[in-house]
């Protein structure tokens, strides 16, 4: 084993290197790594946010759909019972209407008929009246005797 | 491959096993040794800082990706032992690891691959050539390394004590008895300095192992070639294990140094 020089030279050399690594090499590659990992562990945060959202969007979109069901069914529900009250309010007006004409209709046939008995009486009245005037052969003052008359066109 | 019939197997291990040295005594260079070791830790600086200008935190790139792999696992290694707040420690470790990492990697160039390949280009003959190529297995490399680690102990200590503090610490545990302080102190040295020194002998011994053994593999013929790869194999394990433990062990003991007793 002969110690000499050399071991003075790997030791400058030593130093030089070291001094160099920890100058030019060593903080530029650390720093680099260190930021990405802090860029990866800020993206799998992110990410683990994202998740979460999701999973809170679609329990609430869940939920709403859920309601938008209940509120329909219960819109559905109301529109029927609406309708029932109106096909039963057209019902109800129909009746009356049915009934209103009716009655219009019985009223306006009572009138027609009696004052067809009217006209009839009338006429049965001049009929009788020149059937008797035919009959005396003579003729009957018809304003002496219109109350006669009168009396029998009632009677008839 | 054996590098001449006139060599023994003696002869072509030590050769084997010699640096490419200039100067002599102390102040020879093995120029082998230090030039794969800061053209490899070049290479770290290079693809690690083209990837730092790069660096993008949205979608990274193939080599980013693999990069950041490297920076991951070691920025979790250091923030798994230390607790402390060090600007230091993180890219230290990293510089540790992946340059360790190569330099024990040069143990999978095949022994004779290099001396080769260089007289194959320049023409020298085999005998004057010596190529040792794996870095970790000169303790000179080791122990640089170590020393490095051991001057940080030192400053991080006396700057997070005190300079009392950490006479302190060296001199009133594990006895607290003033009597024998000198005790203390004599121990607590051994364990400060037995550190650095388990460090480098630590991964110097286990790549200079593997290398002679991949040498005497290379001494018997034909059948090393099978051989040649299960070590190899082997060395899947041992040369990534050593860069984690010099790395876990600078951070383990940086963050002692750091502890307020």
């Amino acid at each position: 084993m002969d110690i000499n020089m050399t071991l003075i030279g790997q030791l400058i050399a030593f130093v030089v290197f070291v001094i160099f690594c920890m100058k030019y090499v060593w903080p530029p590659i650390i720093g680099a790594i260190e930021e990405r990992q802090a860029t990866i562990a800020d993206g799998l945060a992110a990410s683990d946010r994202a998740a979460k959202d999701l999973e809170l969007a679609q329990e609430k979109a869940k939920s709403q759909l859920k309601e938008a069901k209940v509120q329909a069914a219960s819109i559905v529900d109301a529109a029927k019972k609406h309708e029932a009250k109106i096909v039963e309010e057209a019902a109800g007006k129909a009746q009356a209407e049915k009934d209103r004409i009716l009655a219009a209709g019985h009223a306006e046939i009572e009138t027609e008929r009696n004052r067809a008995k009217e006209e009839l009486r009338a006429q049965v009245a001049v009929l009788a009246v020149a059937g008797a005037e035919k009959i005396l052969e003579r003729s009957i003052d018809a304003a002496a005797h219109s109350d006669i008359l009168d009396k029998l066109v009632a009677e008839l | 491959m054996s590098s001449g019939a006139e060599l023994t197997s003696q002869e072509y291990i030590v050769h084997h096993l010699a640096n490419l040295k200039v100067g002599e005594g102390f102040m020879a260079v093995h120029l082998d040794s230090l030039g794969w070791s800061i053209f490899l830790g070049l290479v770290f600086l290079t693809i690690f800082r083209s990837v730092a200008k790069k660096a993008t935190s949205g979608v990274p790139g193939k080599l980013q990706c693999a990069v950041e792999m490297v920076v991951g696992f070691v920025d979790e290694s250091v923030k798994s032992t230390f607790h402390g707040k060090n600007a230091l420690i993180a890219p230290l470790s990293l510089t540790i690891f992946v340059w360790v990492l190569l330099l024990n990697s040069m143990d999978w160039v095949p022994v004779d691959l290099l001396p080769h390949l260089i007289h194959w280009v320049s023409g020298i003959p085999l005998g004057d050539i010596y190529m040792k190529p794996v870095p970790t297995a000169d303790p000179n490399i080791t122990f640089g390394l170590a020393l490095g680690v051991f001057i940080l102990i030192i400053y991080y200590s006396i700057k997070v004590k005190g300079m009392g503090g950490f006479m302190k610490e060296l001199t009133t545990q594990p006895f607290g008895h003033w009597s024998l302080y000198p005790v203390n102190f004599i121990l607590e040295t051994v364990t400060m300095l037995a550190r650095p020194l388990s460090l480098a002998l630590r991964l110097f011994g286990n790549l200079y192992a593997g290398e002679l053994i991949f040498l005497l593999i290379a001494t018997i013929g034909l059948f090393q070639l099978p051989v040649h790869f299960l070590w190899a194999a082997f060395h899947l394990l041992v040369i990534p294990l050593q860069a984690f433990i010099f790395m876990m062990l600078t951070i383990v003991y940086l963050s002692l140094a750091h502890e307020d007793h």
